[in-house]
């Protein structure tokens, strides 16, 4: 090595000493001690003892709540999240076009996504009152008695999927700056063979994007197993239950009772559901995210 | 001649009738836009409207959209209810640091990552990227148990500190996306005048960056405003606490007093729409930055 690579070298780590730092304090070690805690007793109060495959063992064998959790956030992942990323592509759609005033509309349908979740969870619990709510009493003009919403068992997840429904432009504004980057002689091809305009949608649009629906697709699987504020808020995962979804289990775990250590064992399975689900989409994606290698 | 004139007068209404076909597509569209918006702007105007309202008109039925007397009171009073200002500048604090070090950290280490020739750069770079896979809760336990041990717990420590070391590769990778758009010559030239890195990186690097600055501004105050699980787990006195949490304990302590809750709510979200309608431009501009559009 000549003594300028040498140098380079040196101020190299220089700058990224921060992160490296960072990565070593808030990544690598806890990741290290959270497989460590997985296997012992921990309440904070005492020191961790060490307890072997005990926790994943209750997990797995005794623990209805955890079973329970895992089923309600596998509801979200099977209906919860296609109808978000469904939604929000529509929306992107709609407002790709060329109509006038596009700013104002685009503004209204995003900024309901960057409000702070506490304060739109509040405002959902109070719209879906079963008695005073706004959504019951527009119901009502129809002669339609709405059901109890977050109160019913049956209900409370649908009512959450569609709370969370309003925060969809999150996921709009990024289809939205893809949509944008569309080749347009590519959709003035496709006008020349006479395509419709669905089939301009099917053959030049969904592909284009595909990348992106991909990348929203791996980050709300993620997302979907994470505290969810909203739920903490509205439901604090009742009734009967029916919102325990797995993040929030795992953080009554953790914070309110004080299990670290079984709390880490969730996390650890977590982890492991998380990963192969990436897999599975990552290893589907070649079959129908299309990446254009021309150029760049 | 009536073969030309009919000619011309088929040839017109192909135009108009384009024309026509234009226009009639603008307002179906246009209809649907307002159709969806106001359903969208709904749950936020009946935010409004139940805030300004007197308890009796709350819950009256069927609802009352404009309230009648309109109580201006409400306002003052729901910052009465909880120790709103104390709040307000808990809020702040941890805000302002997070915005400093949203703005000075990435961009120290993204200039390390991508102005700089040295080996093993890209490794470690990858090996950033993915720790975006790890689930937090994976790391959650163990940070706050270091930080239990620290005696930390309880202070806005936890809540600022980390801020410092990198913030996050997210952001890291933002802003080495923007500064690999910089020419090189420009970096070339202030080495052969025999400038230093940190030279380069403060007079050269950051006055050029200034939008993507920005955007991780808006973003760490977005962020750091609307923060929830983290002032959750590490705040415990309640005089620490911040607006979001401040919130929900309002919501636990006061559940049925909706025109306080609501009009506590909207003085809570303005500043997100606020910086939302200051910061438009760059904010589109860092989503759209990102490179995630594939």
């Amino acid at each position: 090595m000549t003594r300028l690579e040498k140098r380079e070298l040196r101020w190299g780590i220089f700058f990224i000493l921060p992160w490296i730092l960072g990565f070593i304090i808030f990544t690598a070690y806890p990741i290290i001690m959270s497989f460590y805690y997985s296997f012992t007793d921990y309440s904070i109060v005492q020191e961790p003892f060490w307890i072997g495959l005990e926790n994943y063992r209750t997990l797995i064998k005794a623990d209805d709540l955890f079973w329970k959790s895992l089923k309600n956030t596998f509801y979200m992942l099977g209906f919860g999240l296609p109808v978000n990323l469904l939604v929000g592509l529509g929306l992107a759609l709609l407002l790709n076009m060329k109509v006038k005033a596009m700013a104002v509309h685009r503004t209204i349908f995003y900024l309901p996504s960057i409000l702070p979740e506490v304060a739109t969870a509040i405002l959902w619990v109070w719209l879906f009152n079963p008695q005073y709510g706004l959504v019951n009493a527009i119901l009502s003009w129809f002669g339609i008695k709405g059901p109890g919403w977050l109160a019913d068992p049956a209900w409370a997840k649908p009512t959450l999927i569609l709370m969370g429904l309003w925060g969809a432009g999150g996921g709009m504004i990024i289809y939205l700056a893809s949509l944008q980057d569309v080749p347009q002689e590519l959709y003035e091809a496709a006008e020349l063979d006479g395509a419709a305009g669905w089939q301009k949608l099917i053959n030049v649009t969904l592909p284009m994007i595909s990348p992106v629906i991909f990348f929203n697709l791996i980050m709300g699987i993620i997302g979907t197993f994470q505290f969810s504020v909203q739920t903490f808020v509205a439901t604090g995962g009742g009734p009967a239950y029916s919102t325990m979804f797995y993040g929030l289990y795992l953080y009554y775990n953790a914070f309110q009772w004080w299990k670290m250590g079984y709390a880490s064992a969730m996390a650890w399975i977590l982890f492991l559901i998380t990963l192969i689900m990436t897999l599975i989409v990552f290893k589907s994606s070649a079959r129908w995210v299309y990446y254009h290698t021309g150029g760049q | 001649m009536s073969l030309l004139v009919s000619k011309y007068e088929s040839r017109e209404p192909w135009k108009l009738r384009l024309k026509r076909k234009a226009i009639i597509r603008e307002i179906l569209l246009q209809c649907l836009l307002i159709f969806l918006g106001i359903t969208f702007l709904l749950p936020f105007l009946w935010m409004i409207s139940t805030s300004l309202k007197s308890n009796e008109q709350i819950f009256r039925f069927p609802p009352v959209w404009i309230p009648n007397p309109v109580m201006w009171s409400n306002y003052p009073k729901a910052l009465q209810y909880f120790p709103f200002f104390r709040f307000l500048s808990n809020t702040l604090y941890i805000t302002t640091f997070n915005v400093i070090a949203a703005i000075f950290s990435p961009s120290f280490v993204a200039y390390g990552f991508s102005r700089i020739k040295w080996p093993g750069r890209d490794i470690l770079f990858l090996v950033l990227l993915s720790t975006m896979m790890i689930p937090s809760q994976v790391t959650m336990i163990p940070i706050f148990v270091m930080f239990k041990k620290m005696g930390w717990v309880g202070t806005f420590r936890p809540l600022i500190i980390p801020a410092f070391f990198g913030g996050g590769a997210f952001s890291i990778f933002l802003m080495r996306q923007f500064f690999m758009t910089i020419p090189q010559e420009l970096v070339d030239a202030a080495k052969v005048d025999g400038c230093s890195h940190l030279y380069i990186y403060w007079r050269i690097m950051m006055p050029l960056s200034k939008p993507a600055i920005a955007t991780l501004g808006v973003f760490a105050f977005i962020g750091s405003w609307r923060d929830f699980l983290g002032p959750l787990i590490y705040l415990q006195d309640e005089r620490q606490y911040t607006l979001a949490i401040g919130l929900r304990y309002f919501l636990t302590q006061y559940g049925a007093e909706w025109a306080y809750l609501m009009a506590a709510s909207a003085v809570v979200s303005l500043p997100m729409v606020i910086a939302f309608f200051l910061a438009q431009k760059t904010f589109i501009q860092g989503i759209t930055f990102t490179g995630i559009k594939g």
